[in-house]
């Protein structure tokens, strides 16, 4: 074990430190939060009809996970999420790849691409029910549709800007485009797309709750707006909190494939 | 004995919407089997364009390549070609950039594995074999994009300033090096440097190129009366000097 130098000790416990206060600070502000929302709720400060609270949030999940209902809510959300998202990824590559592959089709669809990329795609999910109906397509579509594009455009710039030496190593090993394409853009974009992936999971839980206002009978999105209507605001906040749930662990698990990518490449 | 690349009155322009920029013109010379020919001129005159050419890379406007006798596409020659960065890619490990053009060309087999697990113990990198690119030196790297050239056993290496990214002592050493092992094998190669003591201390000719668009000036035999003919005692011959001056006037003269 090596000396550690009394600079080099300093340097970590002031590290040290720092880590601490982010983390207690972090902690701090949720615990705080959720007290004063249960105090004012309690002694009458605000009205706990409207605004509910942390204990009547928790009990009310508890019911739901008693009687399992909750379970199918949530389940049908990220089975729904995880399925636009794996559209999605798949889509996008194949396209991007195609887009890359051919400098006129990228030209000549690059207007095509921003208009829809820049169209709030809430606008679409009506148009998506009357042709797809109320159903659960509907809501996967609705899903892909608010990341779909965006990705597309993202991966292409991404492929587009692999170091052209690095391309024309393989064509002076007398590579085709193809040998391009497998050798060099893609293994080298696979940060790119996983920083794309991190993007989409969002954007597709986005698209499939807007998809779920509309035509849902399950899923969190059904049941905030099922609550709003029947004025259950506990139900309402619980699954805001679940959505925030759901979305922070899906990004971990993106997080999660990256860490492992960089460890293992 | 026929020449084993052979270019006849090659023609080569860039076009983009502001017009046209000539890059070589009227360029014409053959190289013999074995032979190592140095390419120099200033910066920006074509010297790169050239060697594209000759690997089939871009085809001439007008003129004509042979190699070995025959068309460059009905040529069957193998030409090799090192650019200036060693381009090793970092998800690969060394051995799997080494073998990267025999996956591209589908002749992996037990052989080839063979030679390319020789070719790194020859150079050196045999330890490193399943090391990371950036575990390498500048110079191990630039030996490891060698045996990705040579592997594939080309009649022709063309080298583009495979140097020139390296600091000086290194570059030196490599040069040396790299000098040596193609000389030992006797491979046929054409270098593109600017640097005029890198051209002389490996060629056995020196084409000079004038600026844009670029023809040869001037042809250099370069010969050493030397017990033992390396890159390193090059530098230390008396001759060298005089090849660097005349090589060097040359070069200003049309300046």
């Amino acid at each position: 074990m090596h000396e550690v130098s009394a600079g080099q000790q300093q340097f970590l416990s002031n590290r040290r430190k720092h880590k601490r206060i982010v983390c207690v600070s972090r902690t701090a502000i949720l615990l705080s939060f959720l007290f004063l929302w249960e105090f004012s709720a309690n002694t009458g400060l605000i009205d706990s009809f409207i605004f509910s609270s942390p204990s009547k949030i928790a009990l009310c999940f508890w019911e739901m996970v008693l009687d399992k209902s909750i379970f199918l809510h949530v389940g049908i959300t990220l089975y729904e999420t995880i399925l636009s998202f794996l559209f999605v990824i798949f889509i996008s590559i194949v396209l991007a790849i195609l887009l890359w592959m051919s400098n006129k089709l990228s030209e000549i669809l690059d207007p095509y691409l921003v208009v829809l990329n820049s169209l709030p795609k809430s606008a679409l999910a009506p148009l998506l029910i009357v042709w797809l109906g109320a159903n659960q397509t509907t809501i996967i579509v609705a899903g892909m549709s608010v990341a779909v594009f965006g990705s597309i455009l993202n991966l292409y710039t991404a492929f587009t800007q692999v170091d052209r030496e690095k391309i024309k190593l393989v064509y002076t090993l007398h590579g085709t485009r193809f040998h391009a394409l497998s050798k060099v853009v893609l293994p080298s974009s696979i940060p790119a797309i996983i920083s794309t992936m991190k993007v989409n999971i969002g954007l597709c839980l986005v698209g499939v709750i807007i998809g779920e206002f509309l035509a849902a009978r399950e899923g969190l999105g059904y049941l905030i707006i099922y609550s709003s209507q029947v004025f259950k605001m506990d139900w309402l906040l619980m699954s805001i909190v679940l959505l925030c749930i759901m979305a922070m662990g899906l990004y971990a698990l993106i997080n999660l494939m990256e860490k492992l990518y960089a460890k293992y490449l | 004995m026929e020449p084993i690349l052979e270019l006849k009155k090659i023609n080569y322009a860039y076009h983009n919407m502001e017009g046209e920029t000539k890059a070589l013109s009227d360029i014409s010379f053959s190289v013999d089997k074995g032979e190592f020919i140095a390419i120099v001129g200033p910066s920006g005159c074509g010297k790169s364009t050239l060697l594209s050419i000759i690997s089939g890379l871009i085809e001439p406007e007008c003129g004509l390549i042979r190699l070995n006798g025959k068309y460059i596409r009905e040529s069957t020659t193998n030409i090799g070609y090192m650019l200036q960065h060693d381009h090793l890619f970092e998800w690969r490990s060394v051995y799997h950039n080494v073998i990267l053009g025999l996956e591209i060309q589908h002749i992996l087999n037990a052989r080839t594995k063979q030679k390319a697990h020789e070719l790194l113990e020859t150079y050196g990198l045999g330890r490193f074999a399943n090391a990371k690119p950036s575990e390498l030196s500048g110079g191990m790297r630039q030996r490891a994009a060698l045996v990705r050239t040579l592997v594939l056993e080309p009649d022709i290496l063309l080298l583009d300033e495979p140097f020139s990214a390296l600091d000086y002592q290194t570059r030196l050493t490599v040069g040396d090096d790299i000098g040596q092992i193609l000389r030992k094998e006797h491979k046929t190669a054409i270098l593109v440097t600017h640097d005029l003591s890198e051209a002389i201390s490996l060629a056995d000719r020196i084409l000079v190129l004038s600026k844009r668009p670029a023809t040869i000036q001037k042809v250099v035999p370069v010969i050493f009366d030397l017990p033992d003919d390396t890159p390193l005692q090059r530098r230390n011959a008396p001759e060298f000097k005089s090849y660097f001056n005349l090589i060097w006037k040359e070069l200003n003269e049309n300046a």
